[in-house]
């Protein structure tokens, strides 16, 4: 037999290029890998890429007062500030026609957006819509529209107003992102500081990723000790302590959260058995609930399974034999845990941190109820703009910077320990 | 031998139980010497295991004393015992380095950088492995970590060094290989080692002594040669080599010979007395395969057989016969061209009453 060795094309027997054979031969099993993962594709792109492509867009998206005001903003663009203190007579008019004609619907969602920009807005449009529908009723049409809406009221001669639209007549606004800060544009269009009493966003986002950062350390700190157990008890004891660690995930989250209210509560349990031991005064009880020590402690008993089960995971494949191998090399029992033992578990730090740290940094009905005042997270935000102020815009901004925030953690930790490194199981 | 002043490495009525019911390993006394290859060899759950990990620090005595070097080393920590030892699945730490592995026990004992450095690089000539330094475990092959694990229970020149089954995960060719190798290494540098295995020809081929475990006893403790040739009881006749065994009942005793009335009245067997001190006394008695001619000029002790089949195998026929009621009598015959029978047929089959050892039953 001889053998052809050639830097040409490889052929099959039957003379068709291999590579092209191959795929024909890999086509049938692609198409059909395909169908079998394309329900799963379907269900990502409706309940995760859309939505949050969506919040994306309404974080930044400020369309509306567009519509409702088309050649208004489109005459405003067109004034020169420095020549004239007020716009020209074609920004009075197309507002006067706008205000007169528009849906009343549509102009009452404006009016909340113009308001965001300067408060004062709304009252404003609302008395002069009154006088200019009377106008427009008698049948009259101004001389000059200027003259008259000033003539409605005084502010329409006020320039702080007309500065505000700045913000207002692009399509795209980051004014959401800047609140979401605690900032804000001021007349001027540039970028403040809110006033004080409504500063809230920067402080709650320092706790929530201090109380993230906490909860991830403490769940690890407790954790790793009972995932090692878990790991190398014999396994009917083991048995029995993995179903305490899973006992959690079947009870009602809102029942274990409040069990805590009953047991951190002044005259909750804790404080009554410190009481009763005379450890503490009877008007010394500590304030354990309603506050960030509240949603510090219910947070990590409740996220702490997310952090055992991946540990437990890596823990339980590392051979008994590397504690011994290390010993036997002469490393004390500290040294082989350090050097040896502790190295290996790294994955399900890692994963078990993720995951915690992804879970507390969105946590919501916990800090909710055992929170109070002082132990609130971002999820309060939103949830609070999401049903009572309706500002979706604000919603969809808070909740893209915690995407952000992740995403940042998320590269960071692939940076740091190599996102091959997460092992869940 | 049994001074231990004398022995390296010395146990002592070692008694070992896990559960204080059952006994895992008996009374057992065991010397070794500087320099010498022991090795532990029985089935599984024979105790073998069990008394390398007492020596390495990680079981205790239930009772008695090992010493080590004449000094008892029950109360020292496995970490400061200074015994290398080769894992069965090797125990190489997957997230160091093969060149970080070989250091770790340099480390440990604060040994400056350039001296680690250096014994590393010349533990991995040794195991010819002295480019892989940078590689991790995972990208090694099978044979390769196995040699790493030996450089590190070496490479901080440890008093002693114990292998658990360290071949075990090994293909038959590699396995063979590593064999020679393990004992070449040991003929260079004269370490002590203490061997385990559950592998016969393993034993043979590496040791100088091999102690035969059953059932927590040591059974024997040789030499291979006289382990294969004089086994002392049916156990070690069994487990080692191939066996052929015939029982009876001993009849008369003659010094150091004795005849044996066969079961079922095939005849009278003379032999030696091994493992039988009185007569009427029921005994096996075990015939190596390669020590039955076939048509004996004049022989003593002669049966006939049937041929029950025969195995080709190239440089021998392997016949299994039916002698004297057992039909897995093993017959080793030469391929030396001129062997003519057939399945079926019956032949004449001799050996030396020297060959034939009366041992338990």
């Amino acid at each position: 037999m001889e053998v052809i060795i050639s830097t040409a094309e490889l052929l099959t027997t039957d003379g068709i290029p291999l590579k092209q054979s191959l795929k024909k031969a890999e086509r049938r099993n692609k198409i059909r890998a395909f169908f079998l993962v394309f329900p799963l594709l379907l269900f990502i792109v409706v309940t995760f890429v859309i939505p949050i492509g969506d919040m994306l867009m309404r974080s930044v998206d400020d369309s509306q007062i567009n519509t409702v005001f088309p050649n208004t903003f489109e005459e405003y663009k067109k004034w020169d500030k420095g020549e004239d203190d007020l716009p020209p007579e074609e920004v009075y008019k197309n507002l006067f026609l706008e205000l007169a004609n528009g849906d009343k619907r549509q102009i009452g969602k404006a009016l909340t957006r113009m308001n965001y920009a300067k408060s004062g807005w709304k009252s404003l449009i609302k008395k002069t819509s009154r006088e200019i529908k009377k106008i427009v009723k008698k049948g009259e049409e101004p001389v000059s529209y200027k003259d008259t809406m000033i003539e409605i009221n005084k502010f329409w001669a006020d320039p702080t107003y007309w500065y505000s639209f700045n913000q207002m007549v692009n399509e795209r606004s980051s004014i959401y992102y800047w609140n979401a800060l605690d900032r804000t544009y001021n007349e001027e269009g540039d970028v403040i500081l809110q006033d004080e009493n409504r500063r809230m966003y920067i402080k709650t986002w320092i706790r929530t990723l201090k109380v993230s950062v906490y909860v991830t350390f403490f769940c690890l700190i407790l954790g790793f000790p009972v995932a090692h157990l878990l790991a190398n008890l014999p396994l009917r004891y083991s048995n029995l302590l993995m179903i305490f660690v899973l006992l959690p995930f079947w009870t009602s989250l809102l029942v274990r959260t409040t069990a805590w209210i009953v047991m951190l509560q002044q005259n909750g349990v804790i404080n009554g058995v410190l009481v009763w031991l005379g450890i503490l005064s009877d008007d010394g009880r500590i304030q354990m609930v309603y506050n960030e020590t509240g949603t510090l402690i219910a947070m990590t008993q409740i996220l702490l399974p997310f952090m055992i089960l991946p540990l437990y995971s890596v823990m339980r494949v590392i051979p008994k034999s590397h504690m011994r191998a290390a010993q036997n090399l002469g490393a004390k029992p500290a040294m082989a845990f350090w050097r040896v033992y502790l190295p290996q578990t790294i994955p399900g730090m890692s994963a078990g941190g993720l995951l915690v740290f992804v879970l507390a940094i969105g946590y919501f009905i916990t800090p909710e109820l055992v929170g109070g005042k002082d132990g609130q997270l971002i999820g309060h935000w939103i949830a609070y703009h999401l049903k009572t102020t309706l500002n979706w815009g604000l919603c969809a901004a808070l909740g893209s910077i915690l995407l952000f925030v992740m995403l940042i953690f998320y590269w960071l930790y692939n940076k740091i320990v190599g996102i091959d490194n997460i092992k869940l199981g | 031998m049994n001074d231990s002043s004398q022995s390296f490495v010395k146990f002592e009525k070692i008694d070992k139980s896990y559960d204080g019911e059952v006994l895992v390993v008996k009374n057992l006394n065991l010397d070794i010497a500087k320099g010498e290859f022991v090795t532990m060899l029985g089935p599984s759950g024979s105790g073998k295991t069990t008394t390398l990990m007492m020596l390495a620090g990680f079981e205790t005595p239930t009772n008695g004393e090992i010493f080590l070097d004449t000094k008892p080393i029950s109360k020292i920590p496995p970490y400061e015992r200074e015994i290398g030892m080769v894992f069965q699945n090797y125990a190489l730490f997957p997230h160091m380095t093969v060149q970080e592995n070989l250091a770790f026990p340099l480390e440990v004992r604060k040994i400056s950088k350039s001296e680690t450095q250096e014994k590393v690089q010349k533990a991995l000539d040794m195991v010819e492995l002295g480019n892989f330094g940078t590689r991790f475990p995972a990208q090694l092959s099978g044979g390769q970590q196995q040699r790493v694990a030996l450089a590190r229970a070496l490479v901080f020149e440890p008093r002693l060094v114990l292998m658990d089954e360290p071949l075990g995960a090994l293909d038959k060719n590699l396995r063979e290989q590593m064999q020679y190798e393990i004992k070449h290494i040991h003929d260079r540098i004269g370490i002590t080692v203490v061997y385990v295995t559950h592998d016969q020809s393993e034993a043979l081929t590496m040791s100088n002594r091999i102690a035969v475990f059953n059932d927590g006893v040591v059974q024997q403790l040789s030499t291979p040669d006289i382990l294969y040739e004089k086994p002392e009881n049916s156990f070690v006749a069994k487990f080692i080599g191939e066996n052929n065994t015939l029982n009876g009942v001993v009849k008369e005793i003659n010094g150091s010979t004795c005849e044996v009335d066969l079961d079922n009245n095939f005849g009278t067997v003379k032999a030696l007395k091994v493992n039988v001190s009185e007569v009427g006394e029921k005994t096996q008695l075990s015939i190596r395969p390669e020590r039955v001619s076939i048509e004996p000029n004049n022989s003593l002790n002669t049966f006939t057989g049937k041929i029950e089949e025969l195995i080709y195998l190239g440089d021998h026929i392997r016949a299994r016969l039916d002698v004297c009621g057992n039909n897995e009598f093993i017959v080793k015959v030469p391929n030396e061209g001129s062997f003519s029978h057939k399945e079926g047929d019956t032949l004449n089959l001799g050996w030396d009453s020297d060959d034939v050892r009366a041992l338990d039953i």
